[in-house]
């Protein structure tokens, strides 16, 4: 290692028996295997989301299947005439494509669950870090609100901000929902995210290079951006990814439960319950019905398991790297 | 068992690190030597010198990325590098036992003494519950543990820490075991704690009749308990041989070097005597009546008194060392000089002007002039920014430099702390004990201060380092003429070092004055008892001194001291 020639350079006396360097060298980050086909699922569905909407002729709201009774479930002017129907994974329940919607709803699903992440992340992490730095009574009051947020199950905590909401409408249904969703994940995760961003931030605030900074006389915002936030960075930037996992389960089990984004947006969620009476059905839907099949449900479920799966192992291939330390903070 | 036979015979032993995809580096590189049935063999040698991974090839373990590479371990007779792991689970214990340098670690707080050292003879089947438990009470009485009918009975924090280092040892030889690895075991306590447990595991050693490793840097000790040393560096034997040997005769360069590093047993006259007397100017730090502590109680005053009526000097250009063991108030008087924990009572004065007990309350030249150095380098420094940040931003914060004459001005502090300009833009991570230590006081020196506070900075160094370490410090303080507040454990060192000697006992100044003064008979009774604390080198020291020593120490345990 370079540092041992290091004093040589000036006392040439030392020549032999320098001090031996005790610092590792800096470890790159190596992803297993599984770590690499992890990131390429994942970078899979985030290329779908953004781009993936030329890959189909049609949109989320088209029926590409007439229904033989007559009884569109929604607007008739998004029937599409003489459509090719034999698409890859089949019709749902009102004669719509289930690849396109698929595509179609990585958007929203990743798109709400990301924004709501950053939103969380943003909350919490200012909250979290000043409650460590400052301590005493701001400390206290946040830790207590915060402790009654996690008090709540998740889901009841979203079906009563739900239902307070409903029936009212600001811009229009979809927007309502949209930042109804992304503002109640943001606040319901703000409050884990605050419990991390405090528990990494009092740590460091007792290392003796943050003591050296006060003894300098450095103000809080030096303390909090140079000292404190650069050594919470790495942990945080992991828990990132395992938190966008518990918001994309948070907003699908609303959409599941029918709270999420209103029909006819897609949303992976609510494709699983739209289409569960087609789990009998098969694979495909049967010939001359507009009956979703089994595929219907089980794509957008195998969807968001294969993403939230994918990031998780992500997270585990990274913090396995960082001997485990990491992971102990997150739990 | 044939009594020519080595217990432990370490052949041409290798070791290696292999990192991820990368070509494997040595760590230990073709060692042998031989442990003899009775014998104490020391190893020595600086941090990553390889002493505790040879330490531990003995039990046929390597620490996780470490591989046996080649060469042999013979435990008696059996090849510890190439048995399988049931096998070596087998040999533990009953052949081999490991007692770790923190005791207090070790422990389980959950659990009663003697069902922990009992806890491996009864597991492995190889005793009954009944015969452990009598076993383990021999034991505390040669470790010469009080009560020792009871004090098995007691919880882990119940016992003083060289209580709790000779009830490891007490654990370790429970099943006789033929040899007994012992890793720094006495590096962690005060000097009169130290003699007692260095005694109790000598004497204990020799009733026993085990082998035993002995890995330390400490050469001290080990002329008072080896029978044979090996000398390090760099995973290679610089030199083996008697201890009597090595000790009064080496002949290889580098444990020359080491013998060069140990400061000679405390004394007046050591001191270079640097700083003249300035006694009639206004001293640069002065402390005045101080008491500090934790926690209020409803009255207002203190709920834990740790510093007691301090009254102390520091003169221009002199460096006062401030001496004690843990716990006796000394890093808090640190923290009270800086600010960092407001006196409760007293004054702290800088050069003749009061300063607010507070920091947060004193002025930006204030902070300026007293700099603070921690014991810590590793966490002293952060690990997110490069040196050259590091040491610019007091420049900066006090100074107002930036660009490149804040560049040109941490060029020269790096180098007036003798670092290359390289490390400019490293982190700490790359860097050795001693050089972040160095950075740690380069910082300090970058606010071109007043008094710089060096708490325990080289306590967690090697013998090499630290003493380089000194001699830098020395020679900033002829250069700069900056007075120091010395803080450390080590008497051998502040005398060698200092001007004046304060002496803390239990929060109280019980001794100040200079060196020769502090140094020179009659001495105070507590200061006596440090200086004949400290283990002199050369053998047969401990038999001589270890009972005169041990009553003055257990008189000021029981308090009497007045």
């Amino acid at each position: 290692m370079t540092d041992m020639t290091a004093e040589t350079a000036q006392e040439p006396e030392k020549t032999i028996y320098d001090e031996l360097p005790d610092a590792p060298p800096k470890k790159k980050l190596r992803l297993s295997w599984v770590g690499k086909v992890s990131v390429a699922v994942v970078a899979f569905w985030v290329f779908i989301a953004l781009f993936g909407t030329f890959l189909t002729p049609y949109t989320e709201r088209d029926y590409i299947e007439e229904d033989p009774q007559g009884e569109y479930y929604d607007d008739p002017t998004f029937m599409v005439p003489n459509a090719e129907v034999s698409s890859y994974l089949g019709t749902d329940y009102t004669g719509r494509d289930v690849f396109t919607r698929i595509i179609w709803g990585a958007r929203t699903t990743i798109g709400i669950s990301f924004a709501a992440t950053l939103l969380a992340y943003f909350i919490g992490i200012t909250l979290g870090i000043a409650a460590a730095v400052a301590g005493g009574w701001t400390d206290s009051i946040l830790s207590r609100v915060v402790d009654a947020i996690l008090t709540f199950p998740n889901i009841m905590l979203g079906l009563i901000v739900i239902a307070a909401f409903s029936g009212q409408v600001f811009i229009d249904p979809i927007t309502d929902a949209i930042i109804l969703l992304v503002g109640l994940a943001g606040v319901v995760y703000a409050a884990s995210v605050y419990r991390i961003a405090r528990a990494l931030g009092q740590d460091i605030m007792v290392q003796d290079y943050v003591e050296a900074a006060r003894v300098r006389g450095e103000g809080l915002w030096w303390i909090i951006s140079r000292e404190v936030l650069p050594n919470a960075a790495m942990p945080l930037a992991t828990d990132f990814g395992l938190r966008l996992v518990f918001v994309i389960l948070f907003i699908s089990s609303l959409s599941f439960l029918g709270l999420g984004v209103p029909p006819p947006v897609a949303d992976w969620g609510s494709m699983v319950r739209e289409n569960l009476p087609g789990l009998g059905n098969g694979f495909f839907p049967r010939e001359g019905t507009i009956n979703a099949g089994a595929l219907a449900s089980v794509a957008p479920a195998l969807a968001i398991a294969s993403l939230t799966i994918a990031i998780n192992l992500i997270v585990d291939d990274i913090s396995a790297q960082a001997g485990g330390s990491l992971a102990k903070k997150m739990v | 068992m044939n009594e020519q036979q080595p217990i432990f015979a370490c052949r041409d032993l290798k070791i290696e690190a292999r990192p991820h995809n990368k070509d494997p580096i040595p760590i230990v590189k073709g060692v042998s030597f031989d442990v003899m049935p009775g014998q104490v063999v020391a190893l020595i040698g600086e941090s990553g010198s390889g002493k505790t991974t040879i330490s531990l090839a003995s039990l046929g373990y390597t620490k996780p990325g470490l591989y046996f590479s080649g060469g042999k371990g013979l435990l008696k007779g059996d090849d510890m590098v190439s048995l399988g792991a049931e096998e070596k689970r087998e040999m533990r214990g009953e052949n081999v036992a490991y007692l770790a340098q923190s005791a207090a670690a070790t422990f389980n707080p959950a659990l009663k003494i003697n069902e922990q050292v009992t806890e491996s003879a009864v597991i492995h089947g190889h005793m009954t519950q009944e015969d452990a438990d009598k076993r383990a009470r021999e034991l505390y009485e040669a470790l010469e543990l009080p009560d020792p009918d009871r004090i098995g009975g007691r919880y882990p924090h119940q016992v003083s820490g060289g209580q709790l280092q000779r009830l490891m040892a007490a654990m370790a030889m429970v099943e006789k075991p033929s040899l007994l690895v012992l890793d720094e075991p006495t590096t962690a306590l005060d000097v009169t704690t130290q003699i007692e447990v260095l005694k109790a595991f000598k004497k204990v050693i020799e009733e026993e009749g085990s082998a035993a490793i002995y890995v330390t840097h400490d050469l001290a000790v080990v002329a008072q308990i080896a029978d044979h040393i090996v000398v390090l560096y760099s995973g290679e034997i610089m030199e083996q041989g008697p201890t009597d040997q090595i000790i009064n005769d080496p002949t290889h360069a580098y444990t020359k070097r080491l013998m060069a590093a140990v400061r000679p047993p405390p004394a007046a006259g050591q001191s270079d005597g640097g700083g003249e007397a300035h006694q009639t100017e206004t001293p640069a730090l002065e402390v005045k009546n101080v008491d500090a502590g934790y926690g209020r109680k409803t009255d207002g005053s203190l709920a834990i008194k740790v510093l007691k009526d301090v009254n102390m000097r520091v003169e221009k250009g002199h460096v006062v060392g401030v001496i004690g063991e843990s716990g006796c108030g000394k890093s808090t008087l640190a923290r009270v000089m800086a600010g960092i924990l407001p006196a409760a009572e007293g004054e702290v004065i800088l050069d003749g002007q009061l300063l607010k007990a507070d920091l947060r309350q004193r002025s930006r030249d204030e902070l300026r002039k007293v700099q603070f150095v921690f014991q810590m380098a590793d966490t002293a420094l952060n690990p997110r920014q490069t040196i050259g940040d590091i040491i610019g931003r007091p420049l900066t914060f006090y100074h107002g430099l930036t660009g490149r004459k804040r560049r040109e001005r941490m060029l020269e502090i790096l180098s007036l702390v003798e670092l290359p300009y390289e490390f400019e833009s490293r982190v700490p991570a790359e860097l050795s004990g001693g050089q972040k230590q160095r950075v740690g006081l380069a910082r300090a020196l970058a606010a071109d201060p007043e008094v710089i506070i060096c708490d325990e900075v080289t306590s967690a160094l090697d013998t090499i380092v630290g003493s380089n370490i000194i001699k830098l410090l020395r020679r900033l303080r002829d250069q700069l003429g900056v007075s120091y507040v010395f803080i450390s454990h080590d008497l051998s060192t502040v005398a060698s070092f200092a001007d004046e000697i304060a002496v803390l006992y239990n929060g109280e100044l019980v001794d100040f004055g200079s060196v020769d003064e502090v140094l020179t008979p009659p001495f105070h009774p507590y200061t006596e008892l440090l200086i004949t604390s400290v283990p002199e080198m050369r053998v047969g020291w401990l038999d001589e001194t270890a009972e005169h020593q041990q009553a003055m120490a257990a008189k000021f345990k029981a308090g009497e001291y007045a």
